[in-house]
């Protein structure tokens, strides 16, 4: 039973991957997303001024690329299903919503970490360039993943919302930036006074940028996979749930 | 015999205060050709979306092939291919491609899914443009794309929804020349506002309207609702004279002249033909035009759904 679980829920992946690729939005998005941690990494990063064989520059404007760059990916997952009415072809399939909605949210994590993955020059420069500590560059690029992973499940849970992708991204925009900024001061600003120690706690440990900088040090806490994958898990039970509720709209 | 291949019990669904099928009934046996017909909004298309699992019921339910669709849902749409009103598919896709898609979907593995997509496409003579997306296919091509991943696992029951809507007619006419051949090994219910399709396509008719059931029927027998059933329609040099004669007639109930069209209705379990064409040979009257009604389907269809007679 495992076995077709899982058969079904490739089976959306490898449709939706290759959907992917069959259309400009791929190519769009990999030229972007390298472009743009190229200029973070060299320019704002100052990656060669700093004379340090790392890539915690190349690492440190992640959040802010998938910021906006993930929830372009993540706004199409359902609101485009929805508009084109094939979600009703794709729900009267004898799979569960669950194994669509995982499906679809595997496909866009699937591209986005090989965008990622095609960073590897800035590996090899680092690697010409001096003697860095290859193990750490690894945790930092699982830890990147892991974020984008939370971001996407953020953007999916949005564009199960409504079928209007502009409306999905700017939610999906608005979310993740209140997730990557809740443990920073001008969140917790918001809440210290008045709300409970428990609950600031609680606040300041849903921040992404605390989690992936644990991880981009070198640090893979069992707490740190934990996070992601209960922060994944979470928003894609609400889209399955949204799509069971919106269904009929 | 035959046995219930759908069984709808007590069908409800409402969206907020609105009642879109309301305490909907039928069964389905095999060999049907089961024809919705209803205005837009009627609930033809939430019944459909309730029968093939996308909507649930908001109470009542329904067995196909004996599994509930509501809490067997996944086994319900096993025994179905559904076409979705407008045929929606992927259209980035090649026809192949989302053919092959929905018979891995359909539980076909590895090469058995290369040939179902394949039979499929041969079913639907799409042989000229299975590497081509579907996004470039005409509308008619299209509609044939939606069938095929209808069949593609060779379900005992096609629900189909408005398969013609939006088609020219050499289009219709082809879909609806396919729907007849799968009809005989396959129960199909099909919606539609067309009246025609009715009498193409179906053996079983259901009227419904504002979600409720007003009449199920089989076409001739729909027909035999109208009050031009078996009336005679002529027209001639002088209708007003003409026409005080024919109502003399035992015959007939009434006559009626309507743009210079004269019609005569039948008393009850009478047949007029021949007793008007015996009158006018008679008079030697000169007639342009005479005619047998069989029925005007959308005057039973408004008299139904709106409680008015045209």
């Amino acid at each position: 039973m495992t076995g077709s679980f899982f058969s079904a829920v490739f089976n959306v992946t490898r449709r939706e991957l290759a959907g992917y690729f069959s259309t400009p939005v791929a190519w769009v998005f990999i030229v972007i997303f390298l472009v743009m941690s190229g200029v973070f990494t060299f320019y704002i990063g100052a990656f060669y001024e700093r004379g340090i064989a790392d890539l915690q520059p190349f690492f440190q404007f992640h959040p802010w690329l998938y910021l906006f760059l993930v929830p372009a990916i993540g706004m199409r997952l359902w609101a485009e299903e929805r508009r084109s009415g094939t979600v009703e072809l794709l729900l009267t399939l004898p799979i569960t919503t669950w194994q669509a909605v995982l499906g679809k949210f595997l496909a866009a994590w699937i591209f986005i970490g090989l965008a990622l993955d095609l960073t590897f020059p800035v590996w090899l420069t680092v690697n010409y360039l001096g003697d860095p500590d290859n193990g750490v560059i690894l945790a930092g690029y699982i830890g990147s993943w892991l974020m984008a992973g939370g971001f996407l499940a953020i953007a999916s849970c949005m564009s199960a919302l409504t079928r209007n992708q502009v409306v999905a991204f700017i939610l999906s925009v608005v979310v993740c930036f209140g997730f990557l900024l809740s443990g920073l001061p001008m969140v917790m600003n918001l809440f210290t006074g008045w709300a409970p120690q428990m609950l600031l706690d609680a606040i300041a440990n849903f921040s992404f940028l605390v989690h992936f900088a644990d991880i981009s040090k070198g640090v893979i806490d069992f707490r740190d996979l934990v996070y992601f994958g209960l922060v994944m898990m979470l928003w894609l039970a609400a889209t399955t749930l949204l799509l069971e509720m919106k269904k009929a709209d | 015999m035959n046995e219930l291949v759908i069984d709808a019990r007590n069908l409800c669904k409402k969206y907020g205060s609105l009642v879109a099928v309301d305490d909907l009934s039928f069964q389905v046996g095999a060999g049907e050709v089961l024809g919705f017909l209803g205005p837009n909004g009627a609930g033809k298309s939430t019944t459909m979306k309730m029968l093939t699992g996308f909507l649930a019921p908001t109470s009542g339910t329904a067995l196909v092939n004996g599994h509930d669709i509501v809490s067997d849902s996944l086994a319900a749409r096993r025994a179905i291919g559904y076409l979705p009103e407008g045929a929606p598919s992927y259209g980035e896709m090649t026809v192949r491609r989302f053919l092959e898609f929905v018979a891995r979907a359909r539980g076909f593995s590895g090469k058995n899914a290369l040939r179902a997509a394949g039979s499929a496409i041969e079913r639907l003579n799409l042989d000229r443009v299975p590497e081509q997306t579907i996004e470039t296919l005409s509308k008619g091509f299209k509609r044939r794309v939606g069938l095929a991943q209808a069949i593609i696992h060779d379900p005992s029951i096609l629900i189909l929804d408005e398969p013609t809507d939006g088609l020219d007619p050499n289009q219709k006419h082809e879909v609806r020349h396919l729907i007849r051949d799968m009809s005989s090994e396959k129960i199909i219910v099909i919606s539609t506002h067309l009246l025609e399709e009715v009498h193409a396509v179906c053996n079983r008719a259901m009227i419904i309207s504002d979600g409720r059931l007003l009449v199920d029927d089989t076409p001739a027998g729909l027909i035999a609702r109208s009050r031009y059933h078996d009336a005679v329609t002529l027209v001639v040099a002088q209708p007003e004279r003409v026409a005080s004669v024919l109502s003399e007639l035992p015959q007939a109930r009434k006559v009626e002249l309507r743009e210079g069209e004269l019609t005569v209705f039948p008393a009850k379990g009478c047949k007029l033909f021949e007793v008007i064409s015996d009158a006018i040979r008679e008079n030697n009257w000169n007639v342009s035009e005479l005619r047998l009604e069989a029925g005007r389907l959308d005057e039973v269809f408004r008299q139904v759904t709106q409680g008015e007679a045209a």
